[in-house]
């Protein structure tokens, strides 16, 4: 079975793989690339693990076609911090405790950025419908939506 | 184990593609082909796309709809034309689901998923599906009938009429965990009122049979007969007449039977 040669943008850098047909866009990412942000959890479209954001669109790295995502700009937990610094998202999921386990954590923080750069200032209705296709089975949810609000609240100070 | 893909800028080649290899599937939005190659269904051999703009099409403004099988449920909920499919675009999946799946590819879902083909059957839809000798329409039940049977063929689009009032088409999927999560039951209502009574009714059911499924019975129960209580308890009492719902992890299929009569009696009464 021959490869694809995909390019694309990776967090806003030029990337060049070769695929195997059917390669899923998490595997480019992880096996190929070397981005190690994007979790596999459930393979399924379930659990929200491998959420990345395509064009900055919310998508799942896992049911995406590798070579779909060809010319095209993928964004990942990896290319959110702002240079030395954590992105807002990232502080506030550290200062409230949003994390525990982290596992869900990029997933939980690409959803949380792709509903900011859309809405900076949600309302708690939307902000649990922007994570509600992601799963963390350590917090009860409730840090991480705290979290999220308080990033949208320091952004709207800043 | 890798795949061949292979991508056509027609529906028509995509079409053909799909009626001359077994082993081939159509890929949509990802959520269906994608899932099943990650969990190592080696039934598919070839993933065949097509990039034809048609199937992104939204031709929304008159009281006939067409919706191409490639839009999104994200493109759905941003087009105002689209608002009686706004609640059941929104039941499905997560912001991520929502941006992928398609509505060609729902149409495929089995349970607990496929919500929006519920809403599609009580809209009475036509399905456009593009075989490997040319085009035709179907009407969406028959194409519910044999959806396993359809290798070698593509859908394009589906259409259907608009609800003649916003009461006229009403919608409801029990899950259980809000605001996402698989369906324990699918209600979708099409009741438009005539001079005081039901005219046309047609009720559509997720989850109490392999595919959606029309409540026939109830709806006879509705037909000519003003929405009151007393029609709506006969039409409730009736809506598990010829449904084969089954045992899973989010509903046994004793508490579908129990529970489809109490959301449809909610549903139509306009209780939340």
């Amino acid at each position: 079975m021959s490869k694809t040669a995909l390019q694309f943008r990776h967090n806003g850098r030029d990337a060049a793989i070769f695929v195997d047909g059917g390669t899923n866009l998490l595997v480019a990412l992880r096996e190929l690339i070397g981005d190690m942000t994007p979790k596999f959890g459930c393979g399924q479209g379930g659990c929200g693990a491998c959420s990345v954001l395509i064009d900055g669109e919310l998508h799942l790295a896992c049911l995406t076609l590798a070579e779909t995502v060809a010319g095209r700009s993928v964004e990942t937990l990896d290319g959110i911090k702002e240079g030395p610094n954590l992105h807002p998202l990232q502080r506030a999921f550290a200062d409230h405790f949003a994390a525990q386990c982290g596992y869900c954590t990029p997933g939980m923080l690409m959803a949380a950025k792709a509903l900011l750069d859309r809405n900076p200032q949600p309302s708690r209705a939307e902000v649990v419908e922007a994570i509600s296709g992601n799963i963390c089975r350590c917090t009860g949810y409730e840090p991480i939506i705290n979290a999220v609000l308080a990033a949208a609240a320091s952004r709207a100070r800043a | 184990m890798p795949v061949t893909v292979r991508t056509f800028t027609s529906t028509a080649e995509a079409a053909s593609a799909l009626s001359s290899d077994r082993g081939a599937r159509y890929l949509g939005g990802g959520t269906l082909v994608m899932r099943a190659l990650n969990e190592g269904d080696i039934s598919i051999s070839t993933i065949v796309r097509a990039n034809d703009h048609a199937l992104r099409r939204i031709d929304a403004a008159g009281p006939r709809v067409t919706i191409g099988a490639g839009v999104t449920f994200a493109k759905i909920l941003a087009e105002r034309d689209l608002g009686f499919l706004h609640a059941p675009a929104r039941s499905i999946g997560g912001p991520a689901v929502r941006n992928m799946g398609t509505v060609g590819g729902n149409l495929f879902a089995p349970n607990p998923y496929g919500d929006f083909t519920v809403a599609l059957l009580a809209l009475d839809a036509t399905i456009a599906v593009q075989g490997g000798f040319g085009a035709r329409e179907v009407p969406i039940e028959e194409f519910l009938q044999s959806r396993d049977r359809q290798a070698g063929s593509l859908v394009i689009s589906v259409t259907c009429q608009k609800p003649a009032s916003s009461d006229a088409f009403r919608y409801r999927k029990v899950t259980r965990i809000r605001p996402k999560g698989g369906s324990v039951i699918t209600i979708a209502a099409q009741v438009p009122v005539s001079s005081g009574r039901v005219l046309g009714a047609r009720l559509a059911l997720g989850s109490m049979a392999p595919a959606p499924v029309r409540a026939r019975a109830a709806e006879r129960a509705l037909e000519g007969r003003q929405l009151d209580a007393s029609t709506i308890a006969a039409a409730a009492s009736a809506v598990t007449e010829g449904t084969s719902p089954v045992d899973d992890a989010l509903g046994s299929a004793w508490y579908r039977r129990e529970i489809a009569a109490v959301h449809l009696r909610r549903l139509l009464s306009g209780q939340e």
